[in-house]
């Protein structure tokens, strides 16, 4: 699959395999999802990301038919959902405790869903070995699930979950249990699968490295409302908001007042005296209202001469350098006493030790390094 | 291995002594020759021969088996039944009202139990019997059987329930399929404990029994107040030995489980 290619998100004509509109949940009082619109189509890979309480988790429960809605609708392939229960729906899940069934073996454990389809008596056998495969556990089909590692419990999760070929396969985050070393590996196995059964993923995940390495588009939550709804490169480098840029990666925000827009660009002022900052103009700002300027760490060169040629520089000195192998963080205090964080990669074996405590170094950055978003 | 210390060892006799010596005597008297129960006459085995022909006992014992075998089956499938709608169906209104009224029985007086039960039958016309004993047992076993079940319930991972639904089953196949076998230890412990509390009443029994029939601890009570017979020794004797070996398998049972889950979790690794 070419990422470059597949963006049916971006073409009018595409029809989507689920649609939400304007659907809200209620507990009570409390209000869980709060009128979400939203698209998702066929063969995607996409991730419901945010911090614990934010609704990911309802929002993909309403998809397997685990919760109702209580306003508006969910349609998957054109038949709206309402009502219908979760055993009659083309939807699978794998679930965050895998829920394997401890009585039955691995291979029960597959054929379980099969049995309860239509599929015939003597295809099963057939279909249980051919999942085995998939997740490289042909020697483990007799084993009961205690018998198993973490990895392997989680492998076996998706390929029951798989079995029934769904239309559109929930995962409730399916890796949080796994090491991290284990976790990445097993990314790009879920991403593997994900193309051979071209099956549609929706992964609910509170780990934003997960889901920009899996997904093809990210929906940023919060608050049971979507903040954003992007490729993971466009979440990243453009996000519409201080809460996305803050939730995914590492960011300066440096915060002032809107002091110019034109066109793609625009202009923060943020210190008395000091030039405006240059930067990409995000969405909804306004000259004259408040704004923040959005930057991340790596994009931002340090250097203990002013540079030439560059709008963009600060002066500070540096209070602490992060060595972290492969590249260094420098914390660097403005005379504003705001605190900026630049990061270089450490190319080379012997880093050059120019820069240390107390120097008094210049921060620059081009005028399309960062973005001005509204606060 | 440590050496006790003499104050352990005399402990140790004592309590022992005091939680065994009956059985011992009663054991030893049911291999007496004499009639006299106090009396010791040589060794014999007679009086096991004579309680087999003792039809009055048989028939107790008889109709305590069908007793227990029934009520407890009763009570297994109401106890999970309340079991899991208290587990599960989480807030509602009157819910910790009802789940106190699930355990009340389990510290009521019998004797109030039996009484009322009494009561109840004689209100509605119901004539004593079997039938009566195995509605009261059942009644009361119930209790027991919720407690064990929805502890276990309690633990249950729901989302296996929600995993067999995803995979196409309806609530009950669910129940049925995946539900039932993982809660099987506990339903089964559930039963036994409703057949052992079932075998032994006597206060509820002999409120709700009628002339039509009898149960053993019943016969038992009401003979030795006739006189202790060797015979009776040898009906408790065999019962001893019946609980004694139900005990050891179990134990053997579970130290077997046990052992081949650990073995398993090795494997795992």
């Amino acid at each position: 699959m070419n990422n470059a290619q597949f963006a049916p998100w971006e073409d009018p004509a595409a029809k989507p395999l689920i649609e939400f509109k304007g659907v809200t949940k209620n507990y009570g009082t409390f209000t869980a999802i709060d009128n979400i619109d939203l698209k998702i189509y066929p063969r995607e890979f996409f991730a419901l990301l945010g911090p614990s309480g934010c609704g990911k988790t309802t929002l993909m429960r309403m998809l397997g038919g685990f919760e109702t809605v209580t306003k508006g609708s969910i349609t998957i392939d054109g038949e709206d959902m309402a009502g219908i229960p979760p055993n009659k729906r083309a939807v699978n899940m794998m679930f965050q405790s895998y829920a394997l069934f401890p009585h039955l073996s691995v291979a029960d454990n597959l054929a379980f869903g099969l049995k309860r389809s239509d599929m015939p008596k003597s295809e099963i056998q057939g279909r249980v070995e051919e999942m085995l495969r998939l997740v490289k556990l042909q020697k483990f089909a007799g084993r009961k699930p205690h018998q198993l590692s973490g990895g392997q419990k989680q492998r076996v999760a998706l390929a029951r979950a798989l079995a029934k070929a769904p239309k559109l396969l929930l995962l409730d985050e399916p890796l949080g249990a796994l090491d991290k070393k284990l976790r990445q590996e097993t990314q790009f196995e879920l991403m593997d699968i994900q193309e051979k059964t071209g099956t549609t993923f929706v992964i609910v995940t509170h780990d934003q490295e997960e889901a920009m390495t899996v997904a093809s588009r990210i929906a940023v939550m919060d608050d049971g409302k979507l903040v954003q709804v992007d490729t993971p490169d466009r979440i990243y480098e453009a996000p519409n908001s201080v809460y996305v840029a803050d939730f995914i990666g590492d960011v300066n925000i440096i915060e002032g007042g809107v002091s110019n827009v034109s066109g793609e660009a625009a202009e923060l002022s943020w210190s008395e005296g000091k030039p405006a900052i240059k930067g990409v103009s995000g969405e909804r700002i306004q000259k004259g209202s408040s704004g923040a300027f959005a930057i991340r760490p790596e994009k931002i060169a340090i250097s203990r001469d002013k540079p030439v040629d560059v709008h963009n520089c600060v002066q500070g000195v540096v209070e602490d350098i992060a060595y972290l192998g492969n590249m260094s963080t420098y914390y660097v205090r403005l005379d504003n006493g705001s605190l900026i964080k630049a990061q270089t990669a450490n190319s080379r074996r012997i880093a050059r030790r120019g820069l240390t405590w107390e120097d008094s170094v210049w921060l620059s950055w081009t005028d399309t390094a960062g973005i001005i978003l509204p606060t | 291995m440590r050496k006790l210390s003499w104050f352990n060892v005399v402990s140790l006799t004592f309590g022992f002594a005091f939680l065994y010596i009956p059985m011992v005597i009663l054991v030893v008297y049911s291999f007496n020759e004499s009639k006299l129960v106090t009396v010791w006459a040589g060794f014999s085995t007679k009086w096991y021969g004579e309680l087999m022909q003792n039809e009055a006992f048989l028939d107790a014992a008889w109709v305590t088996l069908k007793v227990a075998v029934i009520s407890s089956t009763i009570a297994t499938v109401l106890g999970t039944m309340a079991a899991f709608v208290l587990v599960r169906s989480g807030r509602f209104f009157g819910r910790t009202l009802f789940s106190g009224m699930i355990y009340a029985p389990l510290v009521m007086p019998e004797v109030i139990t039996g009484l009322s039960l009494l009561l109840l039958f004689i209100a509605i016309g119901m004539d004593r019997g079997v039938m009566t004993i195995v509605l009261a047992h059942g009644t009361f076993s119930m209790c027991y059987v919720s407690v064990v079940v929805s502890s276990r319930m309690a633990t249950f991972d729901e989302s296996l329930e929600e995993a067999a639904m995803d995979l196409g089953c309806t609530g009950w196949d669910a129940f049925k399929s995946v539900t039932l076998p993982i809660i099987s230890p506990a339903v089964i412990s559930g039963w036994l404990l409703a057949f052992t509390l079932s075998l032994d009443d006597l206060v509820i029994a002999s409120f709700t029994a009628g002339p039509s029939a009898t149960t053993l601890p019943i016969k038992i009570f009401s003979s030795v107040r006739l006189g202790v017979s060797p015979e009776i020794n040898a009906l408790s004797t065999i019962i001893i030995a019946l609980v004694a070996i139900g005990v050891i398998t179990a134990s053997i049972a579970s130290k077997r489980a046990i052992v081949r889950q650990r073995r398993d979790e090795q494997v795992a690794r």
